[in-house]
């Protein structure tokens, strides 16, 4: 059963590869794209489910799925299963009819990669597979040929690759560690890491920490590893963004919860949690500041993503069964809201043809309905209630402050009110003030565009009134997996 | 533990391969021309195949011919005629705006070596006679990483930046050969791979920049800031 849903959620965007590289044809990919999407999210939701019965493992070992994984797969397909959704609207008003199956196909790839690091049992392959990830994503970042489009491709491989080495330094590093106590040779599954890591002498494992979470902590855009992600969130085209954002910091805070996981129960362990907490702190504080000051959407948007990556940092860092719970339900809130973020503000980006806050006004006499969407969106990204982000940055909240990083968490509070304040200003002027005089284009598309942020946001608000006694189990169940249960 | 029955000889030829290799990396650090970064990688990958190829004949891991033949050939021919190719193409010889002197970064180099040895000498755990090789190969493992993104730093040509790249992956694999000759074959081929693939990527990117943002110095990309 779970080995079939799985090959289910992996073929289904092989398919769409396929169908988009074999018939050339704009339609023909956008409609497998979105069924692919469609399948990815109606395969991962059982599968969810199976994990809880018990982990999976085959393919000789390197392929394995449990609590954790499937929840990132849960929250990838998510993302990809709206953006391709609104990449049809999205794409059709670029006019770039002949280059549309490829970026179907890239984009399906790209999902792909992300999805299959999520169920890699070994640490070398789980690398491989975010790297593939990076060297897919750049060419849809650079998709619209534009300067600055080129620009940020660029950015993004050189900064990301040079990160990710690290990444690979650190892992050789663990495997060397390990190799005093398994041997020479052996596979390096995160449970053998696991078992072996308290012998490791400390102080090489200490490095090798550091290495992996510096590594993959580029990916992840933590602070100050960060600086591709607002450049490569704000040129990509907004399905693109949303795909990134939503998607691909999961995967790679994925890597980051494992390697925390890898050394729980050594003499490093609050050593390890306090370098995350740090990163986390610092992505939150650096991205409200840049966020007050900041003068592009999508910008405002790609910062918002630091931010967030931040509080998935602080929860994972604090520790605990609470903080865990929260960083992984605020995964699965950013995922969502932050792809309804990313279409609004496509639609804003295309209507008034200007990437600029000043010249993006009157939103709600443009876009009367997912105008309205938008901004409700905007509440509930700034953390207010009754929306889900509240409910999970609340909780990483009570995480932290019962412990010993009080005074994080009270910096945590202040930032967030800098955060709440900043990011709804530029929301304000963008629907309140007065307009300048200016054309505003009517688009096409409005049901593939707006469907998508129905979707996102209804989910939004019902988990930010309800939460589901059955999301406690996934979360305690990853909890004991990953950071305990099976030393 | 192949490295605890490591005898003087044997030590003697990793060590002194490894350091060649380091000192590659310094050419590659104080020229200014393109063509004599891609010459002193190309040199390196040798070296780093002749490593695994010794590594694999003392140490009894047939696998690692494989993986020697497989530097070579890739990161030995392959990837320096790829750069060469773009070079080419690119009509550029030499950075013109070095944000330092090659002298200077030399010395900043060096600095960078001495606290690589200072890292590693902490992260050994051993006391055997092995130790100093495994802080060898520990030091320039690390040192290349420091010097790669030192590279990164000062250097502006898209092609300089893609080899300073290979250069963080140089030191990687170089100590690994040394540190872990045991880990798997797979992965190591894989590695091998998405190395072409990258650089792949790259010259594709190389173009998209000339085209598109009309030069490929990334002295000139400032655009987005902010």
């Amino acid at each position: 059963m779970g080995r079939v849903l799985l090959l289910i959620l992996f073929v289904a965007p092989l398919a769409a590869i396929l169908l988009s590289l074999g018939f050339r044809r704009a339609r023909v990919a956008e409609y497998a794209t979105v069924a692919a999407g469609v399948i990815d999210l109606i395969v991962s939701v059982p599968l969810l489910l199976r994990s809880l019965s018990g982990t999976l493992i085959f393919g000789n070992d390197y392929i394995k799925l449990d609590a954790l994984a499937a929840w990132v797969i849960l929250c990838i397909s998510i993302v990809y299963a709206l953006s391709s959704i609104y990449a049809v609207g999205y794409m059709r008003l670029l006019n770039e009819e002949e280059r549309l199956p490829l970026f179907y196909a890239l984009f399906s790839g790209f999902a792909f990669t992300m999805l299959a690091a999520c169920v890699m049992n070994n640490a070398g392959v789980f690398w491989i597979a975010i790297e593939l990830t990076t060297l897919i994503s750049t060419f849809l970042v650079g998709f619209e040929r534009e300067a600055e489009s080129t620009e940020a491709a660029w950015k993004y491989i050189v900064v990301v690759s040079g990160g990710i080495s690290l990444a690979l330094l650190g892992t050789v590093l663990f495997y060397w560690g390990s190799s005093f106590v398994l041997g020479p040779s052996y596979a390096m599954t995160w449970i053998a890491l696991h078992a072996s890591a308290p012998k490791v002498y400390p102080p090489l494992l200490l490095v090798s920490f550091l290495l992996v979470l510096v590594g993959y902590g580029t990916k992840a855009g933590l602070a100050p590893m960060h600086t591709w992600l607002p450049d490569a969130h704000s040129e990509s085209p907004a399905p693109v963004s949303a795909m990134l954002s939503g998607a691909l910091l999961n995967a790679s805070m994925l890597g980051i919860a494992r390697f925390l996981g890898v050394v729980s129960g050594t003499s490093i362990t609050r050593f390890a949690h306090s370098a995350v907490v740090g990163f986390g702190i610092f992505s939150f504080v650096l991205a409200a500041l840049f966020i007050v000051r900041q003068t592009g959407i999508k910008r405002l948007m790609a910062y918002s993503s630091v931010e967030h990556i931040g509080v998935q940092a602080l929860g994972l860092g604090f520790g605990g069964p609470l903080g865990v719970a929260g960083a992984l339900f605020h995964m699965l809130n950013h995922s969502l809201n932050k792809s309804l973020m990313f279409f609004g503000a496509g639609n804003a980006m295309r209507a008034y043809g200007t990437k600029e806050i000043s010249r993006i006004r009157r939103v709600l006499k443009t876009f009367p309905v997912s105008g309205v969407l938008w901004l409700l969106g905007a509440l509930g990204i700034a953390g207010a209630p009754p929306f889900a982000l509240f409910l999970s940055e609340f909780t990483i909240l009570r995480a932290g402050i019962g412990g010993r990083y009080r005074w994080v968490a009270i910096v945590f509070i202040v930032f967030l009110i800098v955060v709440f304040i900043g990011f709804l200003a530029h929301f304000r002027s963008m629907y309140f003030d007065e307009a300048p005089e200016g054309e505003v284009s009517r688009l096409s598309g409005v049901v593939w565009r707006t469907l998508p942020m129905w979707l996102a946001f209804l989910p939004l608000l019902l988990l930010g009134l309800w939460w589901p006694h059955g999301l406690w189990d996934v979360f305690a169940k990853i909890y004991s997996d990953v950071m305990g249960g099976i030393q | 533990m192949f490295l605890a029955h490591i005898n003087p000889l044997q030590a003697s030829i990793f060590s002194s391969l490894a350091i060649v290799s380091l000192l590659l990396t310094f050419v590659m650090l104080g020229s200014h021309w393109l063509r004599n970064y891609v010459y002193a990688f190309a040199a390196q990958s040798w070296l780093i195949a002749a490593l695994s190829a010794s590594v694999g004949y003392f140490s009894g891991y047939k696998e690692l011919y494989a993986i020697a033949v497989l530097t070579a050939l890739f990161r030995g021919l392959v990837l320096p005629w790829l750069l060469m190719r773009i070079v080419g193409r690119l009509n550029v010889k030499r950075e013109i705006h070095a944000v330092l002197q090659p002298s200077s970064s030399l010395v900043i180099g060096a600095f960078a070596v001495m606290f690589a040895f200072v890292i590693s000498n902490h992260m050994n755990g051993q006391q055997q006679s092995a130790a100093h090789v495994v802080v060898l190969a520990l030091t320039i493992m690390l040192s290349m990483k420091f010097l790669g993104f030192l590279m990164l730093a000062v250097r502006d040509e898209a092609v300089s930046q893609i080899l300073a790249l290979l250069v963080l992956e140089n030191g990687i694999f170089l100590g690994s050969q040394i540190l872990v000759p045991g880990m798997p074959l797979l992965i190591e081929i894989v590695i091998l791979f998405d190395l072409l693939i990258v650089v792949a990527c790259f010259g594709m990117l190389v173009r998209f920049l000339v085209v598109h943002a009309g030069t490929t110095s990334s002295r000139e990309l400032n655009r987005l800031v902010g």
